[in-house]
């Protein structure tokens, strides 16, 4: 029964994959996407189901022997403990949601039927990733949201910068992939296994492994997890994947496939606790990636590439309360993120549609009393993202704050001026899109409107997510931490008891999303300052404009070099070893050539030669 | 037979049969007529046939005799085949001179 169950649960996307690709265009924009969004809530509901009937022990459901070699073996298996059951409910729940919302969305495209496809393949290949009861399964589905990942930031195929997008995420994942990969190596070789029920037992043990090889493939594996995370230093293909249609930046590059990175830290907790030197790295990479995308999201204009770099910033933080060996900090954060950062994607993305494809905020502005719907969800995912009370932010942001706190001032201090900067950028974003008047064209003016209800009940039913979901770990009781307890070796309850400590620092991160807010109040609101064209922006905020020019140094130290050697080999190498092939070539050809004057025609000649030769072969025979 | 052998020795019809090849030779490699070359052709191979038989005798062995059955059924088909190709070259072309079969240039 609950082998087909599962079975259903994966196959259901993948299916809706195939009829989209094979029937898709014959059955009409209809068919398409009720296909696409049913294949999804099947897999919703039956995840819905699982988590009802779970109990504490994981099931465990393999299909067959994959590879089996000696004292070494991989099965086709799948595994549902609480962390898979977790992430596929709020996969297959916000997928569900944002397939629904594509419906409308990309209504007038004319590929929708491969759209639709891709999207239910990248389901597929989620579920897959999040099931896997061994580290290939995992790589597998890996490895399958990357390619979707791709397929859907270059959707727009005929535009060569979201084409060159598309191949940027690709190459950067490509690098993450090849560390998760050694990773991979490595951990098979130290323990002869991949499963995670055995990896843990074997783990748990206590076996007799050199700390510097586990410390080497938890940073084999970490250096996988900021690739797929859009962590320091791979972070740079995450805004430009913003090329791709909105409902794939909420749905892939927000809410689920950037957060793989941290389900495979998660997953593997019990490895990361062995190697604590990684773990600090973690931290501090997580906590550098905060406040370095914060900064640069304080002076975007476009607003999906404010939305990327606050979700690389909230990464970050998630990072951090993994470092810090906080894992169910950082799933609630996951949890939480994934509710306002989809909402914040299709409130934006519903503006664009409004806009007619306008993504510049200079360009915006008015849009409360035009976009009410879309105004008041996205209004609710700031307040979530910003961290104010009672909304799911505050809660999750809070608690990895004051982890921090407990382990490191300095890594505190870090994540609270990234939140500051968060409240402030969210809210320069609200201020100049929905405030003051309209700064469009007279024809856009005319043109405004609030979205099709599609589009409107998916934001409704996020911001009501991202205003609630914070009661899913309240501090003090929390129902997240002790449904995922047995995933964890040590218990992380006693860091929970609120203290005096403990308020004020809640106390201390509202006021700071207060002042964030307020700051952007000031200037945004009451001063109606707009940001300065691109040619205008001088001084510090160029800088950060400019992304601290990280693209143009990656392009210096990786990429003109590269060009520089594949022209030289271009051009002399190739060269020298095809003139050698093509040498040969002509040579024989030139002693064929002459060689076809012996073949005149001449019966005579050819008489002769023929004597001649078997009078030379009996010579050689009997002289 | 024995006789015969005895009173001529197998040396007089080795030098025979590499007479009459080296003839067939020179037959082929001088006379431009394609009929000629085809007698000549057919010298070469009786001179064989001879040498075979005499060996045969000499060896008191009968199956060169029987080889030299089968190459002359063979050379009969051949000459069958080989004639009519010469009737159809010479019907196309109003010649049979092998200098002027320049046809299998290269």
């Amino acid at each position: 029964m609950d082998t087909s169950l599962v079975l259903v649960l994966l196959l259901a996307p993948f299916l809706g994959f195939l009829f989209n690709v094979f029937l898709g265009k014959k059955a009409g924009k209809r068919v398409v996407g009720i296909v696409g969004t049913l294949s999804v809530v099947v897999s919703f509901a039956i995840t819905l189901y699982l988590f009802a009937n779970a109990n504490q022990e994981p099931l465990v459901i393999n299909l067959f022997d994959w590879i089996t070699i000696q004292r070494f073996d991989v099965k086709f298996g799948f595994l549902l403990d609480q962390l898979s059951i977790l992430w596929l409910l709020f996969v297959t729940g916000i997928g569900s949601l944002i397939h629904l919302y594509s419906i409308s969305y990309i209504h007038d495209d004319e590929k929708m039927h491969s759209f639709f496809a891709y999207l239910n393949l990248f389901i597929f290949f989620m579920i897959t990733l999040v099931m896997g009861s061994n580290l290939l399964m995992m790589f597998i589905g890996w490895e399958g949201v990357g390619l979707c990942s791709y397929l859907l930031i270059g959707f727009w195929y005929k535009n060569q910068d979201f084409n060159d997008a598309a191949k940027k995420a690709f190459i950067m994942n490509r690098i993450g992939d090849l560390g998760f990969l050694i990773g991979i190596f490595i951990v098979r070789s130290l323990f002869h296994t991949l499963d995670f029920v055995s990896l843990k037992s074997i783990i748990s043990t206590a076996p007799d492994v050199n700390d510097l090889w586990i410390a080497i493939a938890a940073l084999a594996l970490f250096i996988g997890a900021s690739g797929k995370s859009a962590q320091i230093p791979l972070y740079t293909w995450l805004p430009d994947a913003m090329a791709g249609p909105t409902p794939v930046s909420a749905l892939i590059h927000a809410a689920t496939m950037v957060t793989a990175g941290i389900f495979m830290i998660t997953r593997l907790n019990f490895l990361f606790d062995l190697a604590p030197s990684i773990q600090n790295l973690i931290a501090i990479v997580g906590a550098v990636t905060a406040l370095v995308a914060a900064t640069i999201a304080l002076v975007q204009n476009d607003i999906k590439k404010v939305l990327a770099y606050s979700t690389v910033s909230q990464l970050g933080l998630m990072f951090l309360a993994l470092g810090l060996g906080a894992y169910e900090v950082a799933v609630f954060h996951v949890i939480t993120h994934a509710f306002f950062k989809a909402c914040l994607f299709l409130g934006s993305g519903s503006v664009i549609h409004g806009l007619h494809g306008e993504q510049d905020m200079r360009k915006m502005g008015g849009l409360k009393k035009a976009m009410p719907i879309t105004f008041f969800t996205m209004l609710i995912a700031s307040l979530a993202i910003a961290g104010i009370f009672p909304l799911a932010g505050f809660w999750s942001k809070d608690e990895i704050l004051m982890t921090a706190f407990h382990h490191n001032i300095a890594l505190w201090v870090i994540g609270s001026i990234a939140s500051i900067m968060t409240a402030f950028y969210m809210f320069r974003l609200i201020y100049l899109t929905f405030f003051n008047s309209f700064r469009g064209t007279e024809e856009q003016k005319h043109h405004l409107h609030e979205s099709p209800s599609l589009i409107t009940v998916p934001l409704i039913i996020l911001a009501i997510l991202s205003f609630f979901g914070g009661i899913i770990s309240l501090p003090g009781h929390s129902w997240l931490n002790e449904y995922l307890a047995p995933l964890f070796s040590k218990v992380a309850t006693e860091e929970h008891v609120l203290g005096t400590t403990e308020y004020a620092l809640m106390a201390i991160a509202t006021i700071g999303a207060l002042i964030g807010i307020g700051i952007a109040y000031k200037k945004y609101l009451k001063d109606n300052t707009i940001p300065n064209e691109d040619a205008e922006i001088t001084g510090i905020s160029k800088v950060l404009y400019n992304k601290y020019y990280v693209d143009e140094i990656y392009d210096a130290i990786f990429v003109k070099p590269i060009n520089i050697l594949s022209s030289f080999f271009r051009d002399s190498i190739e060269t020298t070893l095809s003139a050698l092939v093509f040498g040969l070539g002509k040579v024989t050809n030139e002693i064929a050539l002459q060689g076809k004057k012996v073949h005149n025609g001449s019966v005579g000649l050819y008489l002769f030669a023929f004597v001649l030769g078997v009078i030379a072969i009996l010579t050689y025979l009997f002289l | 037979m024995n006789n015969i052998l005895n009173q001529l020795g197998i040396e007089n019809y080795i030098f025979l049969s590499v007479i009459l090849f080296c003839i067939g030779v020179f037959g082929v490699l001088y006379r431009r007529n394609a009929i000629i070359v085809f007698m000549s052709i057919e010298i070469m191979l009786n001179a064989v046939n001879l040498l075979f038989v005499a060996f045969s005798t000499y060896h008191q062995d009968a199956q060169g005799q029987v080889f030299v059955f089968f190459s002359m059924a063979v050379a009969a088909a051949e000459v069958a085949v080989g004639l009519a190709i010469l009737v159809s070259i010479f019907r196309n072309m109003d010649t049979i001179d092998v200098g002027n079969l320049k046809n299998l240039k290269g």
